[in-house]
């Protein structure tokens, strides 16, 4: 295997549309990259980029990325409803959402990622994963490994080893699967429970599945091993030299506008405010000096923010001006613990200074963060 | 049962219409089936009908996700329209036409099935029935040399989607190579264009953006003291300005805010400066800061600023009082729970270190650490934010010498510390040195608070940080 880095943007700047190109007409039919970050937003910047510039007529590319702890979740997806994202934060493990539809997978570096771009006419998701099957046969033929028609990959018929997400655009598309090498299975079982009850929403559903590292099957299997065999496997069906080209996702020149797309894919609005609409219906339970107050609360959350907000408190529990204002604030506001939080706090300082009341409302608001 | 949506514009123009309404503006309510009455008189463009076009792997139908686009919206071809799922696939539908947007066949959740019309587009009629042909004619627009027609006696073959990107941007549409067919100059072309000569793929409408000196990114090493003192540098714009005012509500936290500064200002405020030689604190801060770091703490100025403040709380307590609404009664806080602004994303968060009369500088420094370091991922919590009594805001981290700070209710004083310069300055016996000066400007409360007492606590602060050694006699 080589790996060979690029050293010119003029290279790359072939392959984008430019008129009387000089070089990719000569270059061959595809492409190997690799990613040297493990950034999940660079990373899935990089996909945004070669869907957006790269002209996959002449060339199809094969990109090859791993990630360090994340969660991503599918376009159409519900943060709140797919992961534990208070585990997350406590964790440091980032969240992002990517632009392909599917469910929702937790990356690691036991992971690696594929992404197959093709034209848009060239969309074949079940090719590219008996490339996938066929390369992990190649390396080891005792491999119990298929595919099923929900285009996962599973191992000895019940583990799922591989899930796919695509993403089509007027001229390109992408298929894009994971592959469980050595993933940490007891950090990906715990974020990916959600804790969050009464949510209701239309957004796509994960399928949860019971997953297996092809590590635990096979202990002298290594991420690079198996990145190196699907390269190897994906060259030889495209008549390429088996050369595996190194990006670097940070390089504005040899990706102009990356940093943008990176930056987008970080933002607030991408990844909560992208969520569809939702509601949420749970019963607070909130233990107030000798006794257990039962709180309904009941929100419709859009674009991740809190659009309708109805708490049903006992009469004079607050004093009415105050509560009138709490649902007032939270009104248009993110539907997330750290906005809420500044801003009761900061709520909190209008209020008169009486300690009974702080500590009513922030049982209440706490309670309330809980919930976000 | 039929529900209409009729735009409640100034000219309305419907006429023709299957349906009779008698419509009361105050009744109209907005469904999810958006359907506008087929205006006759405004303009006489075609209706056509953009079916969904086949998404491969044989799939015949999709859940539509979301509308890019709503009815009345002008698109170009190659615009996104919407966003449609399909067994694990997110699939993009852009435009095949220029024109607006008069039907949206499908609201979100629904099925759409492949060859069924998604959306219908009204083509100006002045076009043609094939929107895919070239238009050769000059729009009327003042900026004539972006779009040129003549290259070397020849005609540029664009449509107006591409000459209006290409306007946008100050392109000339002479200097840019067509891809397209008989040389015609494609959206991708002006793209690739706009790459190459300023090295980045930017929108057509760019949002202006300064950018913040203190706002974290992942190259930006936090244990650097100096990153915030870098002048903000504005984004230099290549590209021609075409952006509108855009106006958002003031929502969440801002809304917060608007209330607090607004009872703030309530507040009879008086101002009282100084400055302060922090010659020796800074000496004394080097030898203790690789003490600090064996035990796995940053020390900055803030604990000792904190602490001196404390003390000097112990002498002047009514500098940590709250006055009532009323203004009826003065309550004199026991604990010292000195706050410190924080820059965060959300804005001015002010966590606050409990009970700093008991606190030795080194337990302030271990607490600030821990806010610092919560603040800086958003997970503050309602106790680290609340009970504060008294506020310290190190403004100077940013820049700046004096400043007016805001009181924030139910406190009655504030302090604001400017930067630390290197200045010179005459000792006891006449001599220039050099001196390690920061301006301090406190705010109080003037309906409680007198400007002797301001001026007794600030000398008495300032007197332990002149000389740290005077601040062990009195340390609790």
């Amino acid at each position: 295997m080589v790996l060979q880095s690029l050293k010119s943007c003029r290279w790359l700047s072939c392959i984008l549309r430019t008129p009387k190109a000089c070089f990719w007409s000569t270059a061959s039919g595809a492409l190997i990259i690799q990613s040297v970050s493990n950034d999940v937003y660079q990373n899935l910047a990089v996909e945004d980029w070669i869907h957006d510039h790269m002209d996959l007529e002449k060339q199809q590319v094969l990109f090859l990325w791993r990630n360090s702890p994340a969660v991503v979740i599918g376009r159409h997806q519900n943060p709140w409803q797919e992961c534990n994202l208070r585990l997350l934060r406590q964790k440091n493990i980032k969240l992002a959402r990517r632009r392909s539809g599917g469910g929702t997978v937790y990356h690691d570096l036991g992971n690696i990622n594929l992404t197959f771009f093709t034209t848009r006419k060239k969309y074949e998701r079940m090719e590219n994963l008996k490339l996938v099957v066929k390369a992990l046969k190649a390396l080891r033929p005792q491999l119990d490994v298929h595919v099923t028609d929900r285009y996962d990959i599973l191992l000895d018929g019940q583990y799922k080893i591989s899930g796919t997400a695509a993403k089509l655009g007027r001229t390109s598309a992408y298929h894009h699967c994971t592959l469980l090498c050595n993933a940490d299975k007891f950090v990906l079982s715990s974020v990916l429970k959600s804790p969050y009850k009464g949510l209701k929403s239309n957004a796509t559903p994960s399928v949860p599945a019971s997953v297996k590292n092809l590590f635990e099957e096979d202990p002298s299997l290594t991420s690079e091993m198996l990145l190196d065999a699907i390269a190897k496997e994906y060259a030889t069906q495209h008549h390429i030299d088996h050369h595996i080209t190194v990006i670097n996702p940070a390089d504005e020149t040899l990706l102009p506008g990356i940093s943008i797309k990176t930056k987008e894919l970080q933002t607030w609005e991408w990844v909560y405010g992208k969520t569809p609409k939702f509601s949420v219906s749970t019963c607070l339970n909130m233990a107030f000096k000798d006794s257990v107050l039962d709180v309904k609360v009941n929100m419709d959350v859009k674009h991740g923010r809190i659009e309708v907000c109805n708490i049903d408190l006992p009469e004079q529990w607050l004093p009415p001006g105050l509560y009138s204002q709490l649902v007032k604030s939270l009104t248009g506001s993110k539907f997330c613990p750290n906005e809420t939080t500044a801003l009761v706090t900061a709520l909190l300082r209008v209020c008169p200074q009486d300690d009974e009341l702080h500590s009513r409302w922030s049982l209440l608001c706490e309670n309330m963060i809980m919930l976000m | 049962v039929c529900t209409h949506r009729v735009r409640s514009c100034s000219s309305i123009r419907f006429i023709k219409s299957k349906y009779v309404c008698v419509f009361d503006k105050s009744a109209l309510k907005f469904s999810h089936q958006q359907r506008l009455f087929r205006t006759s008189a405004v303009s006489c463009g075609q209706i056509v009908q953009f079916k969904l076009s086949d998404i491969g792997e044989g799939i015949t139908e999709v859940t539509v996700k979301e509308w890019y686009i709503k009815e009345g919206d002008s698109v170009s071809q190659f615009d996104s329209i919407c966003e449609v799922q399909s067994d694990k696939a997110s699939v993009t539908i852009t435009s095949r036409y220029d024109g607006v947007i008069r039907k949206l066949h499908y609201s979100i959740d629904d099925i759409a099935f492949v060859g069924k019309p998604l959306v219908d587009i009204e083509i100006d009629a002045s076009k043609g029935v094939a929107p895919e042909e070239d238009v050769v004619e000059t729009p009327p627009m003042s900026h004539e040399e972006h779009t040129h027609q003549e290259i070397k006696g020849h005609k540029t073959l664009a449509t107006p989607a591409v000459r209006r990107l290409a306007m946008e941007n100050n392109i000339k549409l002479s200097e840019v190579v067509g891809t397209g067919k008989d040389n015609r100059i494609l959206k991708e072309d002006i793209l690739n264009y706009l790459a190459k000569q300023t090295g980045a793929i930017l929108p057509p409408s760019p949002k202006a953006e300064i950018v913040p000196p203190l706002r974290k990114t992942e190259t930006v090493p936090a244990a650097l003291k100096d990153k915030a003192r870098k002048i903000p540098v504005p984004v230099s714009r290549p590209i021609a300005f075409s952006g509108k005012d855009k106006t958002e509500p003031v929502t969440g936290f801002q809304k917060a805010m608007v209330k607090t500064m607004s009872a703030a200002l309530k507040i009879p405020h008086f101002g009282y400066c100084d400055e302060i030689d922090l010659t020796q604190l800074v000496q004394l801060r080097e030898e203790l800061k690789p003490l600090a770091e064996l035990r796995g703490v940053k020390l900055s100025f803030m604990p000792f600023f904190i602490k001196a403040a404390s003390l000097g709380l112990l002498q002047y307590p009514i500098l940590n009082a709250s006055l009532d609404e009323n203004c009826q009664n003065v309550t004199y806080k026991a604990s010292h729970n000195i706050g410190v602004a924080m820059d965060t994303e959300q804005g001015l968060i002010v966590p606050n270190v409990k009970n700093v009369q008991v606190c030795s500088v080194f337990d302030i420094a271990v607490e600030l650490n821990r806010l610092q370091s919560l603040g800086s991922a958003g997970q503050l919590g309602t106790s680290d934010l609340t009970g504060g009594t008294f506020t310290l805001s190190n403004i100077g981290t940013i820049g700046g010498t004096y400043a007016k700070p805001v009181i924030l209710p139910p406190e009655v004083a504030i302090g604001a510390l400017g930067k630390i310069q290197v200045l010179p300055r005459f000792n006891g016996k006449g001599e220039v040195f050099k001196a390690q000066i920061m301006n301090v400007s406190w705010s109080a409360d003037h309906r409680i608070i007198d400007g002797a007492t301001m001026a007794r606590f600030s000398n008495l602060w300032k007197s332990y940080l002149e000389n740290p050694a005077s601040m062990l006699l009195d340390l609790k």
